[in-house]
């Protein structure tokens, strides 16, 4: 039976926002124009995959059921299953077939030794190059029909012939760079592929404390990250947007006061202010006991929480900027012919103000994406971040602290989530990176 | 004597794209040559290329400049460098955005002096003071330490010359260094580089649109078109005798039309009597009001039906601020504005917005800049549609305005399928055109045209103010035309009024008040216009 909680509502309302935004900007030849410019770039495409990757990831593991024998999962449990249900005891390192620490056993004669213990749910007998060559091997195969689908699909648009066709994007001569993105496709299904065939037998990334998989923590921790960068600007957009217009559009007392507000807001450390929230919310939710009937219920309001409060300390940069551009969009002649013609402020903001800012809203959205990802990681460190059950890399990283200074070293829940984190924000920044070059005015030359 | 620069065939391509074809020309010493053609007629590419200045898309692909017979394309660009400033110096249309604006303007011109002539400190200041002066800048010790933004436009454009004559170049590269300051500060400005050509025999490859000042300035005169040159010749020649027809017609273009308009005795339409609009200036962190800039002191006009007021003045005298506070968009400080409606008169001024709404669909306005007059997230044909949406005016239905609009694209010369294109498609001109259809939607009985063509080239000028004059004849418009250039005023106005700092000074029928001037600064203007346009007038 499907079970969601909030924030799974709040993601696939945003999936579906975002195809309905999609489908209306198709309908200008400016905008498809654009973002047809923003994937000429390679690097912009291979980002855009990656993104795309990540978000697919987060969005399987928000298709919630209940289930009477394993509580509460998502089709990404469903998928690893494997590594979900098959804990160890303790500490084990990538592809180990031991546990990392010795343990004291007991012999039937009566002595007591030290000994690495087998861990349970690893298969040593699987070779590692064999599987590796397997899962290349079906990874090329569904590339294959993928890209084959995909060839015949634009060949169809181009009206011309797929051999012709595919000779023009094996020569890298098709208008969006398409071989890039095939490779791209082909690795991550590699990867993706790899990691999931392999984690059946191994552990790939070792295991923590308690024995729980470190792979499965770091993908699980996916839905976290993404979550918080993209649900924050959800909550911090409509407050810029409607302030900031306002403070440029109405001028006088309106704009004095929503200076104010941002200037005060802006002048108070951000953790400080993020850290008292926090506390605040724990409180409120330990008196309200009624609000939640589980741990994950309770975790995924804080996490909301947690969003929310992110979200009503992050909008005032972008609020400032819209301030300004609005501010000079309002002396501009088209707005002051609206004026001419009666429109009223409200026609004037939608028909007018909002489509001119539409590119600063884009490239600051983006951008924050990956700041609000590694905004996560740090409060989780310092303790004021989401519930110590969820998995996140923030957590996953202030566990890691300690585990740095035993002796020997266990290193491999640190390097998990730095590669994930590290993935997802690069992919973040270069894309954002093209989207700005493209979309901002200034940095056009004509 | 030989010639200070000689360019021979050159061509510039961008791409496969030709933009200047086999172009020649030779400039004397002391000569000054102006080069004259429309937006994208290819000059000021021309100029960029004999500084190699040229953008990275652009490709000198044949063609040599000498420079006293040291070719410049040849140079390495080491060399080139030392060329630039020093024997080739260049002076641009904008000088808001030529000087830097966080350093002061004695030590922006020093600068070049150490740089180039490697003066000492000393040396440079007391150089550039000694420029200062020549180039007409009053208390050239005080000024040294000023900041760009504390100087007046012509200021600015003195500075910039002064910069440019600072390592005594042989050749002066002014592109259109008059288009964005005011008639009486232009003359001023022509004047002085007249001045410094005979004091220094400074070569001068003068770079202008404008026909007047051609005639005012140029020893020779070449004309461009589609990046070629199609005309050559001296000036006294060129004006007299233009052999191709696209020079006779710029020409044509370019003079005010011979006849005046009728004088039209029709009741008033719009009477505004002793209109005033203050701005208040807020100090200090009370916002308390300290004083107030008179924008408008006290105007008093009227326009009749179907006909044209033009309202000239230099910029900052305060005639757009009258157009918006007719309209409403700012409020009036004082005074009245009454409009004739059905026999009966409304005073706009204590109107509110909602009694003002159904009188807008009357009262309509067409700006200066066609870039940012039409909204570039918008269609033509949404734009066109958007005042009769919001005033109700014409059919209701999508198919009817639809329809309307084909017919108000056609009126004004353009093809009912530009409805679905974007502002960005088009030129400057056509850009006014859809100003003017917009305008045009709601039937309007006056328009209120403000610099409607000082941004647009002299052949597109004039067809826009022919469309101007047909649409008036038409539907019997009335327009107060807001304009800084007299040339075009006999074309268009029936009345015209004179303003200077927020007040009218003079006003009347155009032949009077243009022939007859009675106040000194009708006067001033009249004789700052350059001496084409006031053999025409007088």
């Amino acid at each position: 039976m499907m079970a969601p909680l909030w924030s799974d509502y709040m993601i696939w309302l945003l999936v579906v926002a975002l195809w309905g935004w999609g489908l209306i900007l198709r309908r200008s030849p400016q905008v498809r124009e654009q973002w047809i410019q923003i994937f000429q770039s390679r690097i912009a495409m291979v980002s855009a995959i990656i993104l795309l990757a990540y978000a697919s990831v987060a969005l399987l593991d928000s298709v919630r059921f209940d289930t009477a024998q394993k509580g509460q999962i998502t089709l990404l449990d469903m998928a690893f299953e494997s590594i979900a249900t098959q804990s160890e005891r303790t500490y084990s390192a990538p592809f180990a077939d031991r546990e990392y620490n010795q343990s004291l056993v007991t012999r039937d004669n009566g002595d007591v030794e030290q000994q690495y213990l087998p861990l349970k749910w690893v298969q040593a007998e699987v070779s590692i190059g064999w599987a590796t060559l397997q899962v290349l091997l079906s990874a090329a195969l569904l590339t294959a029909l993928l890209v084959g689908l995909h060839l015949a699909w634009r060949a169809r648009v181009h009206k011309l012939g797929l051999a012709e066709y595919g000779r023009n994007v094996w020569r890298d001569q098709t208008r969006l760079p398409w071989r890039t993105a095939y490779v791209t496709v082909l690795l991550m299904l590699f990867v993706w592929g790899w990691l999931g065939y392999l984690s059946q037998f191994y552990h790939v990334l070792g295991t923590d404390k308690v024995g729980q998989d470190v792979l499965y923590t770091a993908i699980k921790s996916i839905r976290t990250g993404v979550l918080i960068g993209v649900l924050t600007t959800l909550v911090m957009l409509p407050l810029a947007l409607f302030l900031g217009i306002s403070a440029g559009l109405f001028k006088g007392w309106v704009d004095d006061a929503i200076q104010y507000l941002y200037t005060t807001l802006n002048s108070i450390p951000g953790v400080l202010l993020i850290a008292a929230a926090v506390l605040v919310m724990q409180t409120i939710l330990n008196n309200n006991p009624q609000w939640f009937g589980s741990t994950e219920e309770r975790a995924d309001l804080r996490l909301l929480f947690l969003v929310f409060i992110l979200g009503m300390t992050s909008w005032t940069g972008l609020c400032r900027l819209l301030r300004a551009e609005t501010l000079k969009l309002s002396q501009v002649d088209f707005v002051t012919s609206a004026r001419a013609f009666g429109v009223s402020r409200l026609t004037i903001i939608v028909r007018h103000i909002m489509p001119n800012v539409m590119h600063i809203v884009l490239i600051a959205v983006v951008l924050d994406f990956s700041g609000l990802v590694l905004a996560e990681a740090v409060l989780s460190y310092v303790g004021v971040g989401v519930d110590p059950t969820t998995h996140s890399w923030g957590n996953m990283i202030n566990q890691a602290r300690l585990e740095m200074a035993r002796e020997p070293m266990v290193w491999w829940s640190l390097f998990s989530a730095f590669v994930f984190m590290f993935l997802l924000v690069l992919a973040a920044n270069l894309f954002s990176d093209r989207v700005q070059k493209v979309l901002d005015p200034r940095t056009q030359t004509r | 004597m030989t010639a200070v620069l000689d360019l021979r065939q050159l061509t510039l391509q961008a791409g496969s794209e030709v933009l200047v074809d086999s172009v020649s020309f030779a400039i004397e010493p002391g000569e000054i040559f102006a080069l004259v053609g429309e937006s994208g007629s290819g000059k000021s590419l021309t100029a960029m290329a004999i500084m190699r200045l040229l953008p990275d898309a652009l490709s000198v692909t044949a063609g040599e400049a000498h420079l006293h017979g040291q070719n410049l394309f040849a140079l390495p660009e080491m060399a080139m460098q030392k060329v630039r400033g020093k024997k080739i110096a260049m002076i641009f249309q904008e000088p808001m955005t030529s000087l830097n604006p966080v350093m002061t303007i004695g030590a922006q011109v020093s600068e070049v002096l150490r740089l180039h002539l490697s003066l000492s400190g000393r040396a440079a200041r007391q150089t550039t003071i000694d420029l200062f002066e020549e180039v007409g800048i009053p208390n050239p010790h005080e000024r040294y330490g000023w900041y760009p933004h504390q100087l007046s436009g012509g200021q600015k454009q003195r500075v910039m010359i002064a910069m440019a004559l600072a390592c005594e170049p042989d050749l002066l590269i002014a592109d259109e260094p008059t288009t964005a300051l005011d008639v009486t500060i232009q003359a001023q400005v022509l004047s002085l580089l007249k001045r410094l050509r005979d004091r220094h025999g400074l070569s001068i490859l003068f770079i202008t649109h404008d026909m007047g000042v051609v005639y005012e300035m140029a020893d020779r005169v070449a004309v461009m078109q589609k990046g070629r040159v199609i005309e050559q010749a001296k000036t006294q020649h060129f004006f007299d005798h233009p052999t191709e027809p696209y020079t006779q017609k710029l020409l044509a273009d370019a003079v005010p039309v011979s006849e005046f308009k009728p004088v039209l005795e029709r009741p008033p339409l719009l009477e505004v009597t002793d209109l005033k609009v203050h701005f208040p200036i807020k100090k200090g962190i009370l916002q308390r009001t300290v004083d107030h800039v008179r924008a408008v002191d006290g105007v008093s006009l009227s326009i009749g039906k179907g006909e044209t007021l033009a309202l000239v003045g230099e910029s900052g005298s305060g005639k757009s601020t009258i157009g918006q506070a007719i309209l409403k968009l700012v409020k009036a400080t004082h005074g009245r504005v009454v409009f004739q409606q059905n026999a009966q008169s409304h005073e706009l001024v204590a109107l509110k917005e909602k009694q003002m709404k159904p009188l807008r669909q009357k009262l309509q306005v067409i700006f200066q800049d066609p870039f940012s007059a039409l909204n570039p997230r918008m269609s033509v044909g949404e734009i066109i549609r958007e005042g009769m949406q919001s005033l109700k005016v014409g059919p209701r239905d999508k198919a009817g305005q639809q329809k309307r609009v084909s017919e108000l694209l056609e009126q004004v010369g353009l093809l009912p399928e530009h409805a679905q294109r974007y502002p960005h498609e088009f030129s400057g001109g056509q850009r006014q055109r859809i100003g003017i259809a917009r305008a045009l939607a709601v039937e309007p009985e006056l328009i209120i045209c403000d610099e409607p063509t000082s941004a647009l080239d002299v052949s597109v000028r004039a067809q826009v103010l022919s469309l101007l004059n047909h649409l008036q004849r038409q539907y019997q418009l009335s327009f107060l035309f807001i304009t800084h250039d007299l040339s075009i005023i006999p074309a268009v106005a029936h009345k015209v009024a004179v303003m200077q700092a927020g007040k009218i000074v003079e006003q009347g029928e155009v032949e009077q008040v243009m022939t007859q001037p009675q106040h000194p600064y009708t006067r001033q203007l009249l004789d700052s216009a350059p001496s084409l346009i006031r053999k025409r007038l007088a």
